[in-house]
């Protein structure tokens, strides 16, 4: 779909942040708020706008440190539906945030947050292995996120520059 | 004893920006709307360039101009970008910031009892740098009335036989009013009838919102009339580097190289190796930066007009300039104030001359949410005026 400059505009900067208030959002792109929530709403109605998320660090959290592994998934693909119908058997887990498929030496990367060690192990053993079609799995834990869609964590915010300069 | 300081240099003033950061320095939980330069680390892929140049030893001078191949860069990107082309070997010289391409124009052609035409308000160093040859530096006030744009007739009124040359900035600091085409082409005029020269500060460029850039050196009859001055400090945000440049007629650039091969040798040699990556590899991230401050422009703008701070639309740079007036204060009050009562440092227009006065200079060069944060403290002020 071909988008206007200012819906382009819109989007990038709800991309960034999606709370922004609609006066301050519409103020950025010059439009009324009247004209910035119609875009808005089209936007969503069209499903450009998917959702509005927001990026946590969990391990700030008491009690809330999860574990997030990336497994690579071959499988052996089915006539007539290819990949398609192995991936939708795997998104509908809960526990599983993000399938994508791959080029290269395994077929579908498939991203899985558990509470815990043991619970990630579980579900690819029980659940995911032995799904049809699936012929192997590697599960790689992450250890550590550095950055994540485009934030980087624990990023010293400090303005260094000097307070008036010419 | 003797007088140790020279005459000229006791004659100059001190600029009106040191003495308001001395004064907002020392205190805690302030909201800066007073930096000059961008709120973005230079591009990572021209940090790495600068590492590798020096991984690779380059740690001598180079060349008086600087690196050819940082000035067959600076060439194309003028001739891509601008539309302008001059002679890597021959017309550019790559210099300490524009800070030093501005001293080395004004050095290379102002004699002493020389006119020197400003237009105020500038940027602080203008004055002062002609100052500092024996020139006058001719003070013309901007047309408040038109977003600080040109007013033709005290401009020609102010050209006598001692002018040698105008300095133009756009978009302007402080007032980041952009010149349109059509009111370069009249200054144009005014400089083919009566000989002069221009100095043309293009440090912003990179920084124009709303209209595409018109370079004056590509004016019909004006190349050989402009000293054309940039850098990469706020376009490319690399103020911290020092490196800027200055492209100009061979003969002009000629005299100006004898300056600066003694003043300064070259430029940083790791700083130019920088600079070459971020022309070759820079132009994304200079148009993710552009759109950043545009929109934070459209944000900071309609908010400033709506407390009641009427403020002329930007076309460029990274500056607005709204009226303090309505408060009853003078520029150095309303600023003074409003750092003590609220923690918001802005700059006084004044400083940047007699013209400025009524106005303060707000740098939207900072996160969204610090400009929320000062539109709200500044609304506060500003209606016990009321
Ligand atoms: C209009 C203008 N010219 C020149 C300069 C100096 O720039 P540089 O950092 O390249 O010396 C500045 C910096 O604030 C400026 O605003």
């Amino acid at each position: 779909m071909q988008l206007t400059e200012k819906e382009l505009d819109l989007l990038q900067i709800i991309e960034e942040n999606g709370r922004m208030n609609i006066d301050v959002l519409s103020k950025m792109v010059e439009l009324t708020e009247v004209e910035t929530e119609n875009m808005l709403q089209r936007l969503e109605e069209k499903r450009i706008i998917v959702e509005y998320g927001a990026v946590i660090d969990w391990r700030k959290v008491d009690n809330f440190e999860g574990v997030t592994a990336m497994i690579d998934v071959k499988v052996t693909p089915k006539r007539e539906v290819g990949f398609d119908e192995i991936a939708k058997n795997i998104y509908r887990f809960p526990e599983v945030k993000s399938v994508y498929l791959m080029s290269g030496a395994y077929d579908l990367s498939v991203v899985i947050e558990g509470k815990s060690l043991s619970q990630v192990a579980n579900f690819v053993s029980e659940k995911l292995s032995t799904l049809d079609s699936v012929i192997s799995t590697t599960t790689h834990f992450i250890l550590k996120k550095y950055k994540h869609d485009g934030t980087i964590f624990d990023q010293g915010e400090d303005d260094r520059r000097i307070v008036v300069s010419p | 004893m003797r007088n140790r300081v020279a005459q000229h240099v006791q004659q100059l003033q001190p600029s009106g920006i040191r003495r308001f950061f001395d004064l907002a320095a020392n205190m805690e939980g302030v909201i800066s709307l007073g930096v000059g330069e961008p709120d973005f680390v230079t591009s990572w892929g021209v940090r790495e360039a600068c590492i590798a140049s020096l991984h690779n030893g380059h740690t001598s001078y180079t060349a008086n101009a600087g690196l050819l191949e940082l000035r067959k860069e600076i060439s194309r990107y003028l001739v891509e970008q601008f539309e302008v082309e001059y002679r890597p070997e021959t017309d550019v010289i790559v210099t300490v910031g524009a800070s030093q391409a501005l001293d080395l124009s004004i050095r290379a052609i102002v004699d002493p009892g020389d006119e020197v035409i400003v237009i105020e308000p500038c940027f602080v160093s203008y004055a002062p740098l002609i100052e500092l040859v024996g020139g006058t530096a001719v003070k013309v006030g901007a047309d408040a009335q038109r977003g600080f744009s040109i007013d033709f007739d005290v401009l020609e009124s102010a050209i006598t036989e001692r002018t040698k040359a105008i300095l133009l900035c756009f978009p302007n600091n402080p007032t980041g009013t952009m010149l349109s085409k059509e009111e370069l082409i009249q200054v144009s005029r005014l400089v083919e009838k009566h000989d002069l020269l221009v100095l043309s500060d293009e440090i912003y460029a990179e920084l124009s919102f709303d209209e595409k850039f018109t370079s004056f050196a590509t004016l019909p009859g004006m190349k050989e009339r402009t000293i054309l001055i940039s850098g990469f400090s706020k376009g490319f945000a690399m103020t911290g580097w020092r490196l800027g440049f200055v492209a100009g007629p061979t003969d002009i650039i000629e005299a100006m190289l004898k300056i600066h091969q003694y003043a300064m040798m070259c430029a940083s040699t790791m700083a130019q190796y920088g600079a070459i990556e971020a022309l070759k590899n820079g132009r994304q991230d200079i148009e993710a930066m552009k759109k950043s401050y545009r929109r934070r422009r459209n944000y900071f703008v309609a908010s400033l007009n709506e407390i009641g701070l009427d403020c002329h639309n930007p076309g460029g740079a990274f500056y607005a300039f709204p009226s303090v007036k309505e408060t009853g204060l003078s520029s150095q009050e309303f600023a003074e104030r409003l750092l003590l009562e609220e923690k918001v440092a802005v700059v006084p227009g004044n400083v940047f001359g007699e013209s400025g006065e009524g106005y303060v200079r707000c740098s939207y060069a900072s996160s969204l949410e610090q400009l929320q944060e000062a539109i709200k403290r500044m609304e506060r002020f500003v209606k016990q005026f009321r």
